[in-house]
């Protein structure tokens, strides 16, 4: 049996490793190494979600999906030109304010730096602006090609309470996730932890994985923005006031009997909590809640400055309510009243 | 009991039921269905789903009635010294919000409180650049209870509700105006179908839906499609009357016809269907052109599973999406008749001529 | 990877027969929501190849060719009926008209064409002012869809109806090695398909999608692929080959596709990150026999494939493309080679197709 790591070590690992939509395969075995040894089943589906199965289904219980998304936001390359430069295309929503001098890291390896045109008067560096440099000194020894994908490198940075890393978006989930995969004990609940592919590039893992599991209630781990940094987009999620409950984003609207549930829970276990509305963005709480014959489904958010930037920062009593939510309400029967 | 229509459609638009949180309404309408139906539940999703069996003999075909029952609305994002900062539910035009009266559905405190309120423009001194000419940017506007800070804390949270408040209105010529006609108007159609088939002999089953989330993304119709498996389905929505500012085509006149809808998301032998039975029973109807597909429910009805053929009627509406919408009664009895005289015409093996050619 | 003994004997040609076909194909006037023409055609090729065929709710075409042999992957290509084009909304009488967009057409490409219009072809004309008429602001204005209109001639006594369907009038013609044609995108994919249902290896079971309203947002591939239930997703499309030099001599970065480089595979569009598996097979089947191949640009864009590969529990896909200038106008262009190198592809990749490609993905 592989040893115990502790919640922190397993995050530093998985927000270190890279694995952009469509290229989790490092970062899934990472996962399956962590929790293997802990569930009833476990398999990867035909899009690459890893899906693991603990408890089974009885009498006054439910089938539960949680869903965690293990791609980050990445580059792929779309031209190498005469001089080794490569241009390349977002995987997800990349700011472009975030990429000058950026540092990449390839599936293959290669590592590189983000440099970009000149700009004129006024002119705002749009992603066309921009092009990796590997070092490479012509096509020919440019050791990345059309169709090669890397992430942003950044090690993990402890600030003592706040901790800051590239990916925190959605590493930061999917450690809550293994966690709570390991601490909870089902009793009559079915629950199935998928750590799911391809959500930046549109949410496109949790729909067949939420086809394949077919859950009664499900619920999405993702980040959430904050609203209190200077002069910062207005929101009432603070960094440090607990777990965010998702009452909606731009994808869906949390079933208000879900969102009900996870109030009583955290009201119950006296865990700090934050109700949150975020005019933006989506996780996988939607793929969730439009599967099949339909799923009442929400989103425990875990408060996050910086999204999707090289250094996203989250709050390290958030990180630890959010295990204790989560276990908390995937340990009981499930009242949707 | 002979249907009281106006007063329905009364009872329906004075209910809240923003997309998401449509208990207020359900409730009305499960009311009203449930007299007329064999059985009445709530999918996943929270639509309700009236059922009526045919006398047909088994295994009976069925057809699906999808009209919307949710609404746009507004959601408290923050609580600025009492006042209430919010996001749309649904398409808002943020020049119609200054001055509206609304209702803040307050969840915070231990009993539920509806808190009259007002959308108000902060003064331009208080505002960025941005905020001091032209329409005022959403983000600015806000919602004065009159309450004191402390009490609104009170009985308000972040991810509150609100919904219009404006009382319905009877206007002159048999119409009706207030909030949310789009949809209850459909729905009230439905209704009219309803009575009307019971009081007639049908083959088919008919499951009517008053589907949930329309205007957050036809997800309630979506989810629907899947649950019920219908061998077609009819979506009735609310579609543009003529008004100033917009009588071009696609605009129809209120209280004249039903508009059936001529487009991708619907199936032509279906169309001609209908046509068919509207000439039948002298019912007035005008084509609805969507070249490129329908923004309602008939898009995510017609690509459930291994796809169910739609046909879409429409019920002219002028201002839509604000909160003095105006439809005439005339065109809810007709698109209701329509219906009930399609339904109760069609025989067992009526899908045999919905192919394509 | 399958043995290599099996060679393929499917050398596919552009004869009369099959040029024949192609123009006619081409040639019809099947816009997103009425393709009953193309449905019609691809009935008539297809009635006696396949064991089962279907028209599914949405007007798709289902034809279902299965293999010999045990094991055989379940494998669904689609390619879509449907073209861009336009819907008459209005009728203003004397025999003009108002119409609406359908599918992604740059207004700019509608000034002063000649068009078809419905099942018999009613010749028409997207009119536009004598330039005398003209003052130079005003053609410094694009001319937007509500502002043009289209004229059938006078006296005309209801051949055209509003609801009526149409498109561009182009014919299809073949130019040394190339053909100029309308609805190239994605007539070629259409083709293509009916040929390989024809010549469909034995060793798998092909489920072919002839899709409706790919155009309008991939919506008959939806409800296909639904019903398949397919193991592996293949699109067959048409992409932009926009290898035009840049008018100030630099270096042409986005090409997106080159002519004459062969069939273009997607890595990554906007709709779809293709299957890497899929797309190491495709590369490996065409360096085994020599079929030259292009990646087609990381991009926007989309397929079938991103509808298909979203189905039930998943299905991984991957995109196969004819490069074509000028699509989405009145007249596309493609190379002969690229389009007969694309069909090579596709089954030669069939042929040499079992089921350990669908063995865990692995490190890329």
């Amino acid at each position: 049996m592989a040893k115990q790591n502790s919640l922190w070590t397993i995050l530093q690992t998985l927000v270190e490793t890279p694995g952009p939509s469509g290229s989790e395969h490092v970062i899934r075995e990472k996962v399956k190494a962590e929790i293997q040894g802990h569930v009833d089943e476990l398999y990867t589906d035909a899009l690459g979600n890893l899906i693991a199965r603990k408890g089974s289904l009885k009498e006054g219980g439910k089938r539960i999906m949680i869903s965690a998304h293990i791609d980050e936001i990445g580059l792929m390359v779309t031209y190498v030109d005469d001089n080794g430069f490569a241009r390349f295309m977002p995987i997800g929503g990349i700011n472009p304010l975030t990429c000058l001098g950026g540092r990449v890291v390839f599936m293959n390896g290669t590592q590189g730096v983000i440099g970009m045109e000149r700009l004129d008067k006024g002119e705002f560096p749009e992603l066309p602006k921009y092009f990796i440099d590997t070092g490479a000194t012509a096509k020919a020894d440019s050791k990345v090609g059309v169709g090669d994908v890397c992430g942003f490198e950044r090690p993990l940075l402890d600030l003592g309470k706040r901790i800051v890393a590239k990916s925190m978006d959605d590493r930061v989930a999917a450690a809550i996730t293994v966690e709570a995969l390991k601490e909870v004990k089902p009793g009559v609940n079915e629950i199935y932890f998928v750590f799911s592919v391809q959500e930046e590039v549109g949410i496109r893992g949790a729909v067949t994985a939420a086809y394949g599991v077919d859950p009664e209630v499900g619920l999405a781990v993702d980040v959430t923005r904050t609203g209190d940094t200077p002069l910062g987009v207005k929101m009432e999620v603070s960094l440090g006031n607990g777990p965010a409950i998702k009452v909606r984003d731009s994808s869906f609207i949390a079933d208000p009997r879900v969102v009900r549930w996870m109030v009583n829970e955290a009201k119950t276990q006296e865990i700090p909590y934050q109700l949150e509305v975020l005019e933006a963005g989506g996780t996988d709480g939607a793929a969730i809640q439009r599967a099949r014959a339909g799923v009442p489904a929400g989103c425990l958010s875990i408060p996050c400055r910086y999204i999707h930037s090289p250094s996203e920062m989250v709050d390290r009593d958030d990180v630890l309510n959010s295990v204790r939510l989560l276990v908390g309400l995937l340990g009981k029967p499930v009242s949707l009243g | 009991m002979k249907l009281d229509l106006k007063q329905h459609l009364k009872d329906m638009i004075s209910a809240a039921g923003p997309s998401g949180y449509e208990d207020p309404i359900r409730e009305i309408i499960r009311a009203a269905w449930q007299p007329l139906a064999d059985e009445v539940r709530v999918n996943n999703l929270g639509s309700l789903v009236a059922i009526r069996r045919g006398e047909g003999a088994e295994p009976r075909p069925s057809v699906m009635i999808a009209a919307h029952m949710d609404a746009i609305g507004l959601m408290v994002t923050g609580i600025d010294e009492g006042f209430l900062r919010f996001t749309q539910i649904g398409g808002v035009d943020p020049r119609i919000l200054p001055g509206q009266m609304v209702t803040v559905h307050g969840t915070n405190a231990d009993v539920p409180r509806e808190l009259p309120g007002m959308v108000v423009m902060p003064p331009a001194g208080l505002l960025p650049k941005d905020g001091k000419s032209g329409p005022l940017p959403q983000k600015y506007l806000l919602v004065d209870t009159g309450l004191l800070p402390d009490e609104v804390k009170q009985f308000v949270r972040v991810g509150d509700v609100i919904s219009f408040a404006t009382e319905p209105m009877e206007l002159a010529g048999d119409c009706v105006s207030g909030h949310t006609l789009d949809n209850r108007a459909s729905v009230a159609a439905v209704t009219v179908a309803l009575e009307m088939l019971s009081r007639r002999k049908h083959l088919w089953d008919v499951m009517a839906v008053a589907t949930s989330q329309e205007e957050v993304g036809g997800i309630g119709a979506m989810v629907d499609a899947v649950a019920i498996k219908p061998d077609f389905a009819i979506v009735i929505d609310v579609t543009f009357a003529k008004a100033p500012g917009g009588a071009g085509i696609g605009n129809f006149e209120l209280g004249k016809v039903t508009p059936v809808t001529w487009g991708s998301c619907n199936h032509p032998a279906l169309h001609s269907a209908m046509l068919a039975t509207a000439e039948e029973y002298e019912i007035s109807i005008a084509k609805d052109f969507a070249p490129t597909g329908s923004g309602t429910d008939a898009w995510d009805i017609q690509v459930a599973e291994a796809g169910v053929p739609v046909v879409e009627l429409g019920i002219p509406l002028r201002y839509m999406h604000t909160p003095v919408e105006v439809v005439s009664l005339k065109d809810v009895r007709r698109a209701g008749r329509l219906m009930a005289e399609f339904i109760a015409g069609l025989s067992l093996d009526f899908m045999k001529t919905v192919i394509w050619e | 990877m399958a043995k290599t003994d099996i060679s393929t004997k499917f050398n596919p040609l552009l004869g009369e027969t099959e040029l024949d076909l192609l123009s006619k194909l081409c040639n019809s006037v099947s816009v997103s929501g009425d393709e009953q023409e193309v449905r019609a055609i691809v009935l008539e090729e297809l009635h006696e190849f396949a064991a089962v065929t279907k028209v599914d709710a949405m007007g798709n075409v289902l034809v279902r060719r299965e293999g010999t042999g045990t094991d055989r992957v379940r494998v669904m290509i689609a390619a879509h009926m449907d073209e861009v084009g336009f819907m008459i909304v209005n009728d203003e009488g004397d025999g003009i008209f108002e119409f609406r967009v359908i599918g992604g057409v740059d207004p700019r490409q509608l000034v002063g064409k000649p068009v078809s219009i419905g099942r018999e072809h009613i010749p028409g004309v997207i009119g536009a002012k004598a330039i005398h008429l003209t003052t130079p602001e005003e053609r410094q204005q694009v001319l937007k869809v509500d502002q043009l209109r289209i004229d059938i001639g006078t006296g005309s006594g209801g051949k055209v109806k509003v609801g009526d369907r149409g498109t561009f009038a182009t014919k299809l013609v073949v130019l040394g090695p190339s053909i100029r044609s309308k609805a190239l995108d994605d007539r070629l994919g259409v083709f293509n398909l009916i040929q390989l249902v024809k010549h469909a290896p034995e060793n798998v079971d092909l489920l072919a999608a002839f899709t409706v309203q790919e155009e309008l947002g991939l919506r008959g591939a939806r409800t296909a692929a639904f019903a398949f239930d397919p193991e592996i997703g293949i699109a067959m499309d048409s992409t932009p080959a926009n290898d035009l030099p840049h008018y100030d001599g630099l270096e042409n970065t986005s090409p997106n596709t080159r002519l004459g480089n062969g069939p273009a595979i997607y890595v990554m569009d906007r709709g779809t990150i293709g299957d890497q598996r899929l797309i190491r097979w495709l590369v490996a089947s065409a360096e085994a026999d020599a079929i030259p191949w292009q990646f087609r640009q990381p991009g926007l864009g989309g397929t079938d494939a991103g509808e298909i590969h979203k189905t039930r529990a998943g299905v991984p896909s991957v995109s196969v493309s004819v490069p074509q200038r000028y699509l989405h106008s009145a007249a596309g262009l493609i190379r002969i080679e690229d389009e007969l190198n694309t069909l090579k592809l596709i089954h030669t990749a069939l042929t040499r197709l079992d089921r350990t490609i669908l063995n865990p993905q692995e490190k890329m």
